[in-house]
This record gives C-alpha cells, structure tokens and sequence, in this order.
C-alpha cells in the first residue's frame, strides 16, 4: 500500500512513538503570534526554561491587534518583541512590516514542500497549501515546540477531496471550501487531514490553494494539503532560485512529496464544481451555508474584506472588478484590510486601494482586527457583516453580530447593494 | 487519578460548542490565566444555561454532546476551565485541538458513546461524577451509572506527568 503525502511527511520528521497512534515530530518551523506566544513565554521564563530550539526556525509577527490598541495588547507585543531580541529571532515581523501571519508568512518563503509547521492559530492550516505539513496548536504545544523543537500528534488519516470540472466565473476558491464544508460539517474531517485533489486544485495559483487549506479547520480538519507542484516552485522560486538550478529541478524533486497512486485514504469527497454558485453562511456555524440565491436581499450594515483566508492581492483584485467606479450602497461601511504590506503596496501599484477609497472605503493597516472582534470594525449588537473572513461564530465579529461569509467578489456585490446579492449579474 | 478527577457537574446540551463561546477572543489580551476567571462560557447561548448561576461556579466536570471544543486553537477555552476548578470535561466527541490541550495541561477529555451521554443526560440536574481509574461513576436523580473509557497510554501519561511540557521537558532533547 502506498503512502499520502502526509504520511511521508509524518515519517520524514518522526523523533518518537510514544504508542502506535501517537507521534512525536521533529519542527521545521515555528510560528508565533502575539496573542497566544506571550504566555508560552512567561511560563518558559517562570520555569527557567527561557530559551529557544532554533532561532532561525522560529517566525514571529505582531498581527491580530496591531498598531497596539490599548496598555494590554502593547504589552503583549512588548512581551514577544523583547523575546524576539533576547533570543535572536531575525524573522521579526512588527509595526510597519507586519501583516496576517498565514499571508505574511508564505510571501517570505518560510514555508516548503514536505515541511512541519505549527503556531498558535487555528488557520496555521493555510500553509498545506504548499505541500506541508501545518497545524493549529495550543499554548503548550507551541511552548514545547518553541523550546524542542517537536510536536506531538495522533496519527491522522487522510480523506481525499476531488475537485473535478472548472470553475465558472465569479465563483472562487472560497465558495468551494464553503460547499465542502456544508457538504462535511464542522466536525467532518477532525483529526483528518484533507488533501485536495484535482484539475480544478491543479488550476489553482498559491492564493486560491491556500483560501482552499485556510478553512480545512472549519471543517474539524487537522491540516488542509495540495501536492506541490510546478505553481508551487514558480511561487517559491525567489527563495529557492539557489537551491535548484532550474524550476524543472524543483518541480521535480517536489514530486518525492505526492500521494502515490496506491495511497490509503480514509475516505473521498467527491465535489464537480462545474455547476457551483457563490455561497453564503447564514448562521453561527460554517456548514450553515446556502447559495447566495437563497440569501438574496439580506441587508447588512458592514462589509469586511480581508483576513488569512481572503485579504491577499488576488481577493483585492476580484473585488475591485466589481467596486471600480461603483460607491458603497448608503447607510452601509466598507472596510479593507489588505493583508499584509506587500499586498497593500501591490494594490496601491495597481490602483485597487484607490478603487476602494472611491468607493467609500475605508482602507486599515493590515491586521487581523476585525475577523476576532479584536480591533477595526467590531461589530455592535444586532448589526450585520458581509465578510471574507473564516468564522461565524456567535459574537465572533462583536457580542450580538451576525457575520455572513463569502468570497470577495460576493462581499463587493453585497457592499454596492446594501444587502446580500448574486455578484455576477453585476460583472462585465 | 481518583481525587483529582471528577465532582459536580453542569451539562451542556448542544454540539459544536465552541471556543469562542467558551472564551470570547476579546479576552485574549489578557496575559494571566487567572484574569480570565470571570468570563467562562460567557458567549454561549442556550436554553436555561446562566454562565454566572451557582451551579455553574461549582462545577468540576462538565458533561457536553459531540465536537465540543471546536474553533480556534487558544488554550484559553481550557485555561478559563481550569482556573474555574474544572479538571474533566466528558463528551462525545472533541475538536482535535481543544482535546490536545485538555490532556497537555494535565486535564481528562474523556469520550463516551452517544448512548452512554444520552443516559447521563437523564440524570441531569444534580450530577455528581467520580473517576477512578477508567472507570466512571455517575450519580444524579437518585440513580447511579457506570461507565468505562479509553485512555490510551500517551495520554495516560501526559496527565501523570501534569502535561506536555514537563512530559516532554524530561524526555526530549
């Protein structure tokens, strides 16, 4: 029987099997933000244990309320910044370079093929995009990995996901996720990872694959993961120029990393997303989705573009198709946070941020912000989101919010009407 | 394990609680395990559960339906458990992360068969739960139940050790 790509990685990294369903694993990387490292690292230094595995595997950023909004989140950035310096981690991200740690991250070429990541965040899912292994894990778990090196985990199966036909236009790697999600449930895929497969993953550039990976957790998913491939190496290939000579080299070695063709799964989903439709999530709960159809006319207050899962350049530039030379509907707000500098300054370039400003929006620092309710359009009691984000949990967006996901292009739409709509009637 | 496991306990009746009903991300800034006493299952929403009521603050143990834990990878959803005395949380089924972290702080995530929750559910009310070993006792409405679970040597062991750090801070490296 043949091997998942995840298997492969698994066994690549193993240090220890404490019993046949648990492995220890060897970390390639480390992955902190201020929000759940500063605790890690007040227990490291109240146990004299002050001290890291490899500071050049370990990658840190201030990203969920940054600028600092009051004296608790400055400490906290305090906190990881003094630790960053005192151990002598040279890939710190902070004010003015700083950016969502799942866009920021992959633009750096942290993150490879056959790779074992973890951080402190859920969404740490998003980095199987590119052929590794990623996972979301507590404060203990990361304090451990930021002092060793390892990570512990249950041996996960592999439920493989078919994407078969081709994508109509307006329909995005968002809405597939959210399809697959309402098809599997919240709770389908734990302690699975969900390896994507097909014409319509092959087709897909590095921003989509990792909208794909990003809600994998939304879904129970331990890790979302695509075989790399050659977008793969033309994506990385500013940090991997020197290690092959060519992409074809690259390309090929990353072959070592796929599923073989006899590999054992715990179970397919089948998805053709020929006939798909934008897709929207009505309740409290991601697998609470509905065609956009169904959800015409819902009047909201606010529009939220941005985050891990949907504030990259590619998410800006589907939007601005829509919005150019369009205003926000009145009486609702628009809010872009593109998700890291680079994507900002890309955007800027290409004129979408002014896109954006002209049509009423109003253009934040990128930051994780509003996605938690942590910071930039919390929500009030009774209103009502239209945004890209990942969750819809109660208050998750502000106590008494209601969010509704969606792609970028379906948010523009939503933003130009004032209420939930179709975006496609509106493309040229 | 048998003094440190087990006590009053509170059921919650719902699937798919999660981590942002358990603690909203707004506490989060908090830097104190201790300072998010306060707030445990603030944002849940459900029929004739009160986050403040007596019943809630002498709990040890709390009895829930299946994926519980899911959402977001903090910690803080078991530390909120923990600094309120809660040492065992019983469901039928956990989120990966949230049951890794129970065991990595040295806490029981214990998982029983939908049946076997559905009885515990008829004794709902004034719910007493004693652990010994694998072995589980629970009391309520005048009648008591035995059940058995699974604890596989792993996670035996992180909870002996008190966690994942001090397992792994002896054992690797």
């Amino acid at each position: 029987m043949g091997k998942t790509i995840a298997r492969k990685i698994f066994e690549a990294h193993t240090r220890d099997t404490p019993t046949p369903e648990n492995v220890v694993l060897d970390l390639d990387v480390v992955m902190c933000h201020e929000i759940t490292t500063p605790i890690a690292i007040n227990d490291l230094i109240a146990r004299g244990l002050d001290r890291v595995f490899d500071p050049t595997k370990i990658k840190v950023v201030i990203d969920h309320v940054t600028p600092s909004k009051d004296s608790k989140t400055a400490t906290q950035a305090k906190i990881l910044r003094d630790w960053a310096r005192r151990q002598n981690i040279r890939d710190f991200f902070d004010v003015g370079s700083n950016g969502v740690c799942h866009a920021l991250f992959p633009e750096k070429g942290f993150v490879r093929p056959g790779y074992t990541v973890i951080m402190g965040d859920s969404h740490t899912c998003t980095h199987g995009a590119f052929g590794a292994f990623a996972a979301g894990v507590g404060t203990t778990d990361l304090e451990v990995g930021i002092l060793k090196g390892v990570c512990s985990f249950r041996i996960p199966e592999t439920l493989r996901v078919n994407l078969t036909g081709t994508l109509a236009d307006g329909v995005y790697a968002k809405d597939v996720i959210l399809k697959i999600i309402k098809e599997l449930t919240v709770s389908g895929a734990t302690d699975k990872v969900m390896e994507f497969r097909g014409p319509v993953v092959d087709a897909m550039s590095m921003e989509s694959r990792m909208t794909l990976c990003n809600m994998a957790i939304e879904a129970g998913g331990t890790c979302g993961i695509c075989l790399p491939d050659r977008v793969t190496a033309e994506y990385l290939w500013p940090f991997i120029g020197s290690d092959y000579p060519t992409i074809d080299d690259a390309v090929a070695d990353f072959a070592r990393w796929h599923s073989d063709a006899d590999a054992e799964y715990s179970g397919e989903f089948n998805l053709d997303v020929s006939d798909l439709v934008p897709q929207v999530t009505y309740g409290f709960k991601p697998d609470e989705v509905k065609d956009v159809t169904e959800m015409e006319g819902t009047p909201v207050d606010q529009i939220y573009m941005g985050s891990c899962t949907n504030g990259r350049i590619e998410d800006l530039r589907e939007a601005a198709r829509l919005l150019k030379g369009r205003k926000l509907a009145e009486g609702v707000r628009g809010i872009l946070s593109p998700a890291t500098p680079k994507v900002y300054n890309e955007a800027l370039a290409e004129g979408i941020i002014q896109d954006f400003l002209a049509a009423g929006f109003c253009v934040t620092n990128p930051t994780c912000g509003a996605c938690l309710g942590m910071s930039n359009g919390v929500l009030a009691a009774g209103e009502v989101c239209a945004s890209t984000t990942n969750r819809n949990f109660n208050g998750r967006m502000g106590k008494g919010g209601m969010v509704h996901l969606m792609s970028p292009l379906t948010a523009a739409a939503t933003a130009v009407k004032g209420y939930i709509t179709d975006p496609r009637p509106l493309l040229d | 394990m048998k003094k440190r496991f087990g006590g009053p306990a509170i059921c919650l009746d719902r699937n798919d609680i999660n981590t942002d009903e358990i603690i909203p991300a707004k506490y989060l800034t908090e830097n104190s395990k201790e300072a998010l006493k306060p707030f445990m299952l603030e944002d849940l929403n459900l029929e004739g559960f009160d986050c403040a009521s007596e019943k809630m603050r002498n709990a040890k143990v709390i009895v829930t339906r299946a994926n519980f834990g899911c959402g977001s990878s903090r910690e803080h959803a078991v530390w909120v458990f923990e600094v309120n005395g809660i040492n065992m949380v019983i469901a039928e089924s956990f989120a990966r992360i949230f049951r890794q972290n129970m065991f990595n702080c040295g806490l029981l995530a214990v998982e029983l068969k939908k049946a076997e929750i559905d009885q515990i559910f008829d004794l709902c009310g004034d719910l007493e739960v004693e652990v010994d070993g694998t072995e589980l006792k629970v009391r309520g409405n005048g009648r008591e139940l035995s059940f058995s679970f699974e604890l596989n040597r792993f996670d035996h062991d992180l909870v002996k050790a008190g966690g994942w750090l001090q397992y792994a801070n002896r054992k690797y490296s």
